[in-house]
Formats: C-alpha cells, structure tokens, sequence
C-alpha cells in the first residue's frame, strides 16, 4: 500500500546512457522540492547495488547508475522498471527527511552588498525593512549546484524578487548573499555571478579539507541573522 | 618528491577517473576528460586504470625525474623528446633517473596523458585524486601545474629498476577506434528532453569546435538550432555527455568539469563510449551526431570496455621488450 503521502512521480526519464532522472514537478515549489529530498533520502536508505549517487534538484532527482553491474540490452530499462516498482510500494515520508538548521550571520549591504541599496530602492523598502525581510525568512537548501556548495534556497519573500544582472559581475566575494528571481542564494567561492549581491557571511560555505566539506546539505533549514562590522570581522577571524 | 615541474604547458593538471558520490553537494566528478587515453596510458605502466596521471592539454609541459621510472603517453599525438630522443606514444617508455621530458605541441588531438608507473600522488580528496579546478582543490593544490612544483610518485615495484638507460617498447596499442584524429568525426547521441525543431536538427548539419571550449565544455558552432517547445527551464541535474542549446541556439557538449544541475534545454547526450573522441576535438574542428537508441549506447558502452579489457590482458601478458 502506498503510504499517505507517496510522492507524486510524474515521470522517470533517462539522462544519457549512465542515469535517469525523476521528475516531480516543472515548477520552483517546495512541495516537489520537499518530495525530492524524501524519495532521495528513502533511496538513500535502500542503497542498491547499482546506485552509485544522486543528484536531488528542484522538482527532479538524477539517480546515478553503475551500468557495469548490471545486465541486459538495455541495462538502464531494468532500474527504471524497479523504480517504478518501489516507488509504488516504498514508504516514503515527507515529513521525516533527516534535516539540520543552520544560522547564517550575514553583514547586509555597504561593501558587503553592493545590490544593497539599489535592491531597496527597487523593492520600496526601507534599509530595516529589507533586512528584516531577507533574515526573518525560513530557508530550505532546495539544491546545491553551479559551484561546489553553492545552495539554492527557497522561501524569499515574493517582495524581495529581484532580476539578476543583465552582465554578470566579475567578481563576486566569497560568502556574498545574492538574490536572483525568486531565488536567494550564497556564493562560497571569489568569482564571476549575476546576482543582486544584498550582504556577505563570514561563514565558509565550502572547504575541501574539511570532514563534511560544504556547510549546507540538500534539504537543510537555513535562517539569516543580521550582524555588525565588528561581529564580521571577529566571526571572519575565526573562521580563517 | 621525484618529479620537478620545470615548465608547466598550458593547462597540465591531475587526473584519475573522477570524483563520484559529492554530486548532490555541487561537487562535479572531474578526473580525465579522455577517460579511455588514461586507462590504456595506466595499464601500459602496470598501474590500476583509476591511478592519478597528467593531463595536458593541446601544448605540454617539461619535467625532470630525479629517479628512473616507467612511463606511457596515451591520448593526442603530443612532441615528446628526452634525452635528445623522440618518444612514441601508447607504448612503455624507461626513463633513467635524472631524466628530462619535454612534452611539446599536440599535433593530433587536444589532450595527451602521462600516466608514470606508481601514479601521481597526491592526497585524495573526496575519494578522488582529481584537480577540481572551479573549487580549487584536489590534484596538486587544487590548481593547474606551475614551473617550480614538485610532485611525489606512489612507491611500487618497477620492474626496471635497474636499467639506467632510457628504452622504448618495440609494440603499442592501437588507440582505434576508440579515439578518432580527422578533421571531421561522427559521436553517437541519445536524445535529450528538449526536442528541435526540426526534430532532426542536431543530426542534420556539422558543427565546428570553438576555441572557448575547455575541460567544462565543448562549445559548438553552427546554424542556430531552434527548440520545439520553448518552456521556462528550471536547473536540473546535467551529466558529462549532456548536450545543452542556450538561447543563441549553439549547442555546448557539457565534458568532465559538467556542472551538477543546469538550467539550459537539454536536446541530446552523447553516449559515454563517445567521450573520449571529444575529448580530442581541437578549435575548428568539425563532429556530427548520429542519432543511437539506449540498446545500441549500452552495446557501444559494452563494447569499449570489452576492448579495454583486452587490452589489459594484453600487455599484462607483454613482456617490456616483447
């Protein structure tokens, strides 16, 4: 019996001759998002054979597969049919996805955040207000992508949407807070991005040497808080 | 540290197979972009194919082995002289200690591999020995090689450690068809989510390689392909082999360095066993796609790795002087 909230499958598509891809919705939402991180987590648990990793994203899941071990013309046509299988019988909850919260102190506009005072002007907001807005947020990882532990984060604050640059910046500091659409998000590396950059955190988002490299994981709950120069500059001294 | 990097080539950087198991974290699998030229280069030195070697791409570097060491460049037809000698390629080569290698120009393809016996090595990180060049890490300090860096090769019995001459196995393998040099070369393709309109536009025309391409992607040039649908994309994950149309209608074959997810259509994915000939593109060259459904990928896929496996058997079963 599938359980209450089995999740809504609407297709299983192949991504090249090594993966297929679930697809749950076309839609930024966190309620694909959500079902994404529960079917990978489930899958996760299940660990069969051929699974070498996944890729969750928005409304989609890459399920990475080892094609050498397994058999058959069309080795990819058998993980389809038992993901179709299991995803018809498999207890999969939403609500029980392993997550950890995370606070991000975030130094909101001046040099931190070149974007600060235009996005304001933009978004008629006082200065406060805007920083109310951005930190008052609750924040799920709904994917990390385009550089090594970059994530993407829903919940923005629909007053807060805000085009990306037409050209994007050279340079982007690390730890920079941007907004594009409907998206917010944390550059952890110096580099190019067309983000409206609002703030900066001294937090190190990704570090290879570490034990779990990137500080944020697909699913996790990020909240921002609001700090000071002084705050910055000691947090950044530590975090060195 | 046994190897000096007296001059670095344009883009020399370590390589193994790749980095798998981080993808849901950003983290791209890098490793060889010519994963078949780094497997045969690693079994010519008896090492396992996933070992650390160089890559080098389209112009070499020059190195000094302070011990003797057994060494096979796999991959373009690169210049490669030492001690005034010139070296062949897809063959065992015993360099003597305080050798010097000059790699030089690629004359037929864009990246050689030079895979020493022992492996290059440097720390793993993340599973994997590769330089991931976006996140600066992996590899030699996360970077491409610079003139004045030293490298460690692993410890293994060499089976010519004694010989202080320099000497060059009589036979070599023969990199067809596996790898193709001319001018104009055809690459299976599966289809992508996003349809052309016409349906057959990405099999119709020849495309030319352009010279912003590198180890993240090739990017083509052509007539500008147009899509069926154009919906609102939203990022999905995207793999090596994943052919993406953004709106200038030139297609980019995403190659090693493929981010994780991507937001541009989807029109195509080249098969794995077809990544390697890709790899060898230079500027200005041309490819087609040939259309393949999932039975004919995973025979062709199949198939390679029978040949690789052959291949190990036989220079295994090789003496060096054979």
């Amino acid at each position: 019996m599938p359980s209450a909230n089995a999740p809504a499958v609407a297709s299983i598509e192949s991504l090249g001759d090594g993966a297929l891809l679930l697809r749950l919705g076309e839609t930024i939402d966190a309620t694909s998002n959500r079902r994404v991180h529960a079917i990978a987590a489930a899958l996760q648990a299940q660990k069969p054979d051929w699974l070498i990793e996944l890729t969750p994203a928005y409304a989609s899941l890459a399920v990475h597969v080892d094609v050498t071990a397994l058999h058959g013309d069309d080795p990819l046509a058998s993980v389809r049919d038992w993901l179709t299988q299991w995803l018809a019988h498999a207890r999969i909850d939403t609500a029980s996805a392993i997550a950890q919260s995370i606070e991000i102190p975030v130094l909101y506009g001046g040099d931190a955040g070149p974007d600060f005072d235009a996005l304001a002007v933009h978004a008629n907001l006082r200065a406060t207000e805007l920083i109310d807005l951005h930190a008052g947020g609750d924040y799920t990882v709904a994917m990390l992508g385009f550089a090594p532990g970059f994530p993407y984060l829903l919940g923005l604050d629909p007053r807060l949407h805000a085009p990306r640059h037409p050209t994007p910046r050279a340079r982007v500091a690390a730890g920079s807070v941007g907004i594009g659409g409907a998206q917010t998000g944390i550059y952890p590396f110096a580099g190019p991005g067309g983000w409206q950059l609002i703030g900066r955190t001294p937090l190190r988002l990704f570090a290879a040497s570490r034990d779990s490299p990137s500080l944020l994981r697909p699913g996790d709950r990020v909240r921002f808080v609001a700090i000071d120069a002084a705050r910055f500059a000691a947090l950044d001294e530590h975090s060195r | 540290m046994n190897l000096d990097v007296l001059a670095p080539g344009l883009l020399t950087t370590v390589q193994d197979a790749g980095r798998d198991g981080a993808r849901a974290l950003g983290i791209g699998l890098a490793g060889a972009v010519d994963g078949y030229s780094l497997a045969v280069a690693n079994r010519l030195v008896g090492n396992p194919t996933t070992a650390a070697a160089l890559e080098i791409t389209l112009s070499g570097p020059r190195l000094r082995f302070r011990r003797a060491a057994t060494i096979a460049i796999c991959g373009a037809d690169i210049d490669a002289r030492s001690d005034e000698l010139t070296l062949p390629g897809w063959r065992p080569i015993h360099l003597r200690a305080r050798s010097t290698l000059t790699l030089g120009a690629c004359r037929r393809g864009a990246r050689a591999y030079l895979a020493i016996a022992g492996g290059i090595d440097v720390p793993r990180v993340m599973g994997s020995r590769s330089t991931d060049l976006r996140g600066g890490f992996g590899g030699h300090a996360g970077r491409a090689l610079r003139a004045g860096d030293g490298l460690s090769v692993g410890a293994r019995n060499a089976p010519h450690a004694g010989a202080n001459a320099l000497s060059i196995a009589p036979w070599w393998i023969d990199p067809e068809p596996d790898l193709a040099f001319a001018d104009s070369i055809a690459v299976r393709v599966l289809p992508g989510r996003d349809a052309t309109a016409p349906a057959d536009a990405l099999h119709a025309q020849e495309f030319v390689v352009a010279a912003s391409s590198d180890r993240q992607g090739l990017r083509l040039h052509g007539p500008p392909l147009h899509l069926a649908d154009r919906r609102e994309c939203i990022s999905e994950p995207v793999v090596p082999g994943t052919v993406q149309l953004p709106p200038d209608g030139q297609p980019i074959v995403l190659l090693a360095d493929a981010q994780t997810v991507g937001g541009y259509p989807r029109i195509g994915h080249v098969i794995t066993a077809d990544l390697p000939r890709l790899a060898q593109r230079r500027s200005g060259q041309r490819l087609r796609f040939i259309p393949v459904d999932h039975v004919q990928a995973a025979r062709a896929n199949a198939q390679q790795r029978a040949r690789l496996a052959r291949i190990a058997l036989a220079i295994s079963a090789r003496p060096f002087h054979g």
